[in-house]
């Protein structure tokens, strides 16, 4: 770990402030980025600490809907009832990340900033683009279990690890920010991620210093299902190989409306309008479900030791449509 | 070894040339030996006041952060110590190019492992270690420490390498066995099964990692380490060193795990010693936990040739057990695959073969079973489908095959008492509700099976010591330089000193894993407690023939309990008997008793696991394991090594996969969030028996080794259970989702 | 830097880089809380802050100074052990020992957790959940033990909570006369 300077920020504007200069970080719950310093894959020559900051607040909307604050621990966040009644999807999806004791720290914040777990990305004796412009990427022809289908470029195949952030995309949640020139900004969680293509080491929207102060989620849709379902290589403490997050309404037989994303397939929690397109207004039939996987994994593209991702996707969407579709 | 440090003491001595029938285990009326009594280091561990080696507290410690190399082959041209000396609280960069071990020692060699570091033989090889007044600032130090290499071709990918594959020397198992004609008795069989099953290399990955703090008096060496077998760890260093045995401490009192990787020396000690040497200070190095993935020890990979030959009958006529494995050039140490083989079943036309393919990867060593873990998967699923080829129940199986003595040495068994497991362990696990035709049984999206494994571990025996001291207040020490890795050796040492000497549990202090206390094997290869134990049985029964002429009775007519002694009508304090104090030595030997009778330990698994029918996940749902190893001398802390081993196999068979980039030979996921233990949630409550037993060839206390017999066989049980659960065999271990997916149900 | 440990207070003089662990282990004598991996992937560190368990390898000592911390030396001392210690050691709830303080601090946590009515990835209901068995594994899934305690550490956190006390090892004795 290197050394940096550090200041506890009193208010977000000013922590906006403090952290817009060059090598400047944030730090909320700490638990990914010091995993990253010790590791020196990140090297911030400033922590401006924002966790006494009172944004750890979660707080009704006329709409019907949730403003999360950014540093509300995942573990608050997802035992909040009102959250488990309106958003379960949410709430399956933090219980289904990391431990009991990250939870605790991570925040709402962090963890959409959270970044990849890719081998290479890890380990600075390898190269890799997303740490080291330019140095190439390991991970392509290397081992990439774990690692992107949908969405990478011949520069990076990293996933975007989170679980909170896949349930936050099926919500359509929209991430508010305060930027260090004063403006506020809300971004659509869709706006707020990037794909890799040559610069995978830019991985989001945010300016330099823009600090997330919440996530606004909209009125729940109602009479909806809701299903958060991973697949990983151990029963707990792992990181989706595949998850499916899923929010669906019903007309009888017929899928009212749809809401589905996905987690360990691309570099940003996926969503793609085709899938739901694919079962909307429609009834439900193993047709309608095969179609919707067809939609998801059009483009997807395995190098090699991931390449079971696609079948395991699409084998896991069907599922999940079951079950959300109450076909089982 | 040992003569130069006994000198001639009181010291009762056993060397295991005949059979010992008769234990004071047996005759002691203290009433603790075997019971399920509390660890007496518990209240310790609960509390966090053991001290494990990194915690020794020492005035004017610096603090190293060992460095490891960024090529998988290659030379060092340069390392530049001044581009960090002057960075914030550094001291030192120190390197010794001859002396840093290039690789960790294995276990019981009492010469110096292949040492030098200019040539860098894998990725991760230990090459420097910066010394800093904090951890921080070395850290720190470490990652900006300049090393220049000259990069060379390595050989990293197994495929592309395995047919370089030679016969190494012979070690615990011959490397190349055979007997009869196993290609004509394939040929001529009415059944055969001929498979490869393949296992990745793995990680002891016990939870401390190791470290080393260094002390040097003068031109002596205190080491504390995190080393299950001190005595022999000690001359290691010393050899490695260039100093005398004598002027080489170890002190390892709590070890936090070790299952192999901590049986001989490694990286870390020599660093810290050499850089304690240089700076004048005691050093402190701590290896990172992807360094003890890096630059410890690895379970090879294996590449397991199956082959079997049965009759009509399902009688077998032939078994092939031929394997690969890997290691680093020059090093002979190869994963003994087929040990337990040699010992398992009947069957004349036999071919138990290892080769050693030589990969610029870390050192491969002993972990927990080395031999068998791995060996059983190969030989145990392929008698699952032998099974099914015949039509046989696989207990069936293994029972008609159960020999009566050693199917290759033609002596007998010391206890065997397979086929009573299994039979036993049917009964309890239900077995006979078991649907012999695969992917039957079905829950919801879980599609549900059982399997079945036999366990079979050799027994060991090491030569060993252990003191007791008895005051006249009554209390007794027992020391020896026997370790306790987790495995309950202060626990069950205490028991038997306590059983024989009549000296209650709480009147004894244990001192364990320091060198200067009588020397021992340590803890390995599952000998830890029948060496140590008969040790300190031996010195027991040497403190009761003082206390028996103290008293002045026959030894026969003396019984000791609660503190007293009693015979002749008198009932008289322990302490009183012992003037101001004696001190006896017990020394244990093995002997021919190990020719004269093949000794192993036996038992089976049962595992039942649902495979998930949509993602291919698979989980245990429940495992029962039936055990003898002899006498067991405390029922809870010999059942918690059934459960670690237990699941270890889940890991093995589930989960565990140590995996290098074949382009340059670096560990990939050298971590503990990419390389899968398993969790608690991934372990179901595991049900442990025992077969009650006394091994008579063994040892004077009937005891043989249980730390290693639970994982023997428990990944197979697992395998064949998934097999019989979806139908999918899959032979490439572990069985991770995506090699199930292509056999499952279609959606 | 000043820090309350176990309700006292102590001053010390760290890098800026330090780590709540490392404060502990290297600065203040406290070695009772474990480094297994300084990564967060194990637990052994786990400590509570403010009653919470935390990963105490992830998280700098200078972002704790007004935070109450406990650590396994806090709970409960040698003859005089927390109720979760003497039930770690009557279930043999370890081995080697060095998961242990922090399977114990994780243990506390989880257990207010679940007082308090959080759910778990493995509730059906996200609003009234049991502590069963597969509860307590899943709650308790970010302590790794290479040893393989699990069984039994259930078995004594079970205990503690009121749950029922199974007894495997007695079965396990009675086998072989024990």
């Amino acid at each position: 770990m290197k050394l940096f300077t550090y200041e506890r920020a009193d208010s977000a504007q000013a922590a906006a402030t403090d952290a817009a200069a060059a090598g400047a970080k944030f730090i909320a719950g700490g638990t990914n980025l010091l995993d990253l310093m010790k590791l020196q894959v990140e090297t911030p020559t400033k922590l401006v600490d924002i966790s006494r900051l009172p944004l750890d607040k979660i707080e009704e909307r006329d709409d019907g809907g949730l403003t999360i604050g950014a540093l509300v621990p995942n573990s608050d966040l997802a035992a909040d009832a009102r959250v488990i009644e309106r958003y379960e999807v949410l709430s399956r999806a933090l219980l289904a990340g990391a431990s009991g004791q990250l939870r605790n720290k991570a925040s709402t914040g962090g963890n959409l900033l959270q970044r990849t777990r890719c081998y290479y990305f890890y380990d600075t004796a390898t190269a890799c683009n997303k740490r080291e412009p330019g140095s190439g990427c390991s991970a392509i022809g290397g081992f990439n279990r774990i690692l992107a289908v949908l969405g990478t470029s011949e520069h990076c195949i990293a996933t975007h690890p989170s679980d909170m952030a896949v349930a936050m995309r099926a919500l359509d949640a929209t991430i508010v920010t305060q930027k260090a020139d004063g403006d506020r900004r809300r971004i659509a969680i869709g706006d707020f991620y990037r794909l890799p293509g040559d610069t995978p080491h830019i991985e989001n929207v945010l300016e330099a210093g823009e600090l997330i102060t919440g996530v606004e989620l909209p009125a729940p849709v109602e009479a909806a299902r809701h299903l958060y379902r991973k697949v990983r290589d151990r029963a707990s403490y792992a990181f989706a190989l595949v998850s499916v997050a899923g929010v669906v309404a019903m007309d009888g037989d017929t899928v009212k409306s749809a809401s589905l994303a996905f987690g360990g397939l691309g570099p940003m929690p996926w969503r793609n309008p085709a899938v739901e397109a694919a079962i909307v207004g429609k009834p439900v039939t193993t047709a309608s479900f095969e179609a919707a996987a067809d939609a998801l994994l059009a483009d997807a593209r395995g190098y090699g030791s991931n390449d079971f991702k696609i079948p395991l996707a699409r084998r896991t969407l069907i599922a999940s449509l079951r079950e959300l579709t109450g076909t089982n | 070894m040992f003569e130069k440090i006994f000198g001639a003491g009181d010291t009762n001595s056993l060397t295991m040339n005949k059979p010992h029938p008769d234990s004071l285990l047996d005759t002691g009326v203290q009433g603790v030996i075997s019971r399920p009594i509390d660890r007496v280091d518990g209240p310790l561990k609960v509390s966090g006041t053991a001290t494990y080696a990194a915690e020794y507290q020492l005035d004017g410690l610096a603090h190293g952060v060992l460095v490891g190399s960024t090529v998988g082959k290659g030379r060092i041209v340069s390392v530049d110590a001044d581009a960090v000396l002057g960075m914030p609280g550094v001291i030192d960069v120190v390197t010794d190019f001859d002396t840093f071990l290039r690789n960790a020692q294995q276990g019981g060699e009492t010469t110096a492992p292949t040492q030098g570091v200019r040539d860098v033989d894998y990725f991760g090889e230990i090459v420097a270690i910066v010394l800093a007044e904090s951890f921080e600032e070395a850290r720190a130090a470490a990652y900006a420490l300049p090393i220049e290499y000259e990069k060379k071709e390595g050989q990293y990918a197994f495929q592309a390498h395995r047919t370089e594959g030679e016969t190494p020397p012979d070690s615990v198992t011959p490397a190349k066995f055979t007997q009869g004609d196993i290609d004509q008795a394939m040929r001529d069989a009415a059944v055969t099964v001929d498979v490869t099953y393949v296992t990745p290399s793995q990680n002891s990955a016990a939870m401390e990692p190791h470290a080393s703090i260094a002390v040097w008096n003068d031109d002596a060496l205190t080491l504390y380490g995190a080393y299950q077998m001190p005595t022999s760890d000690a001359q290691q260093l010393a050899k490695s060193l260039g100093v005398s045995d004598k002027k080489v401490r170890i002190i390892a009192r709590y070890i936090g795990g070790g299952f192999g990787s901590k049986l001989g020396i490694a990286p870390e000690s020599v660093a810290a010693a050499v850089a304690a040497k240089k700076l004048g200070r005691p050093v402190k190095a701590v290896m990172a936990r992807g360094q003890v993935f890096d630059a410890t020890v690895r379970r090879s990979n294996t590449e397991q040739h199956m082959r079997l030959a049965t009759d009509r009958n399902g009688r077998l006529t032939a078994i092939g057990h031929d394997s690969l494995t890997s290691n680093l050039p020059g090093e002979d140490y190869f994963e003994p695959v087929g040990i337990g083989t040699h010992l398992a079943y009947a069957g004349e036309n036999r071919s138990i073969t290892h080769q050693l393919v030589p990969l610029n990867l870390t050192l491969s060593g002993s972990m927990r079973a080395p031999g068998e873990a791995v060996g059983m998967i190969g030989l145990e699923c392929a008698m699952d489908e032998l099974a099914e080829k015949l039509g046989m129940d696989p207990i069936e199986l293994r029972r008609i095959n159960d020999p009566a003595v050693d199917p290759e040495k033609d002596v007998p068994f010391s206890s065997r008492a397979l086929t009573q497991s299994l039979d036993k362990g049917a009964e309890l696990f239900g077995w006979n509700k078991r649907n012999a035709m695969p992917g039957q049984r079905r829950e919801g999206e879980w599609l549900i099976g059982m399997g079945v494994a036999s366990a079979v571990r050799g027994n060991q025996l090491q030569q060993s010591a252990a003191g007791i001291e008895i005051r006249p207040d009554g209390t007794a020490t027992v020391a020896s330089a026997m370790t306790d890795i987790g495995t309950g050796s202060y626990t069950i040492l205490a028991q038997i000193a306590s059983e024989i000497l009549g000296i209650p549990l709480d009147k004894i202090t244990m001192k364990l894993g320091d060198t200067i206390d009588p020397p021992a094997a340590g803890s390995g290869g599952s000998w830890g407690a029948a060496s140590a134990g008969s040790a300190v049985y031996l010195a027991a029964e040497q403190a009761r023939k003082k206390l028996a002429a103290a008293m002045g009775v026959e030894e026969a007519e003396l019984t000791l309990k609660d503190g007293y002694a009693i015979g002749d009508n008198r009932q008289v304090p322990i302490g009183e008997l012992v003037g101001s104090g004696i001190e006896v030595t017990g020394e244990i030997k093995p002997g021919s008793q190990e020719k004269q009778t093949t000794q192993a330990s036996f038992g089976c698994h049962f595992a039942e696991v649902g495979v998930n029918a949509v993602t291919g996940e698979v989980r245990v749902r429940r495992m029962l394991g039936v055990f003898a190893a002899g006498r067991v001398l405390n029922a809870k802390t010999a059942r918690s090594q059934c459960l670690g081993g237990m699941t270890f196999g889940i890991g093995a068979a589930l989960t565990e996969d140590l995996i290098h980039d074949q382009r340059t030979g670096k560990l990939v996921n050298r971590d503990l969030a990419e390389y899968h233990l398993p969790v608690n949630a991934d372990v179901p409550q595991l049900e442990v028996h025992f077969i009650d037993e006394r091994d008579i060839h063994a040892n004077p206390i009937h005891a043989k080794g249980i730390g290693e017999l639970g994982i023997s066989g428990a990944a197979p049980a697992v395998v064949n259970a998934i097999y019989n659960a979806c139908g999918v065999r899959v032979r490439d271990m572990p069985i991770t989702c995506d090699k199930l997916l292509a056999g499952l149900p279609p959606m | 830097m000043h820090f309350t440990i176990n309700g006292q207070r102590h001053e010390a003089d760290v890098d800026l880089r330090t780590s709540l662990l490392d404060l502990c282990r290297e600065h203040l004598g406290l070695t009772g809380s474990k480094k297994g991996c300084d990564h967060g992937q194990c637990g052994a560190c786990t400590m509570l802050v403010n009653g919470r368990r935390i990963n105490a390898c992830l998280s700098l000592a200078v972002m704790h100074q007004d935070d109450e911390i406990v650590t396994i030396e806090g709970l409960g001392q040698v003859g005089n052990l927390h109720p979760l210690q003497d039930a770690f050691v009557r279930h043999d709830g370890y081995q080697c020992g060095y998961c242990t303080p922090g399977q114990i601090c994780s243990a506390v946590g989880m257990l207010d957790e679940q007082k308090k009515g959080w759910p778990s990835y493995v509730s059906e209901s996200l609003t009234d959940s049991e502590l069963t068995d597969a509860e307590i594994s899943e709650r308790m899934s970010g302590n790794i033990c290479r040893c393989a305690a699990y069984p039994n550490i259930v078995d004594a956190i079970r205990e503690v909570a009121g749950k029922g006390d199974r007894q495997p090892v007695l079965e396990a004795a009675k086998e072989i006369g024990a």
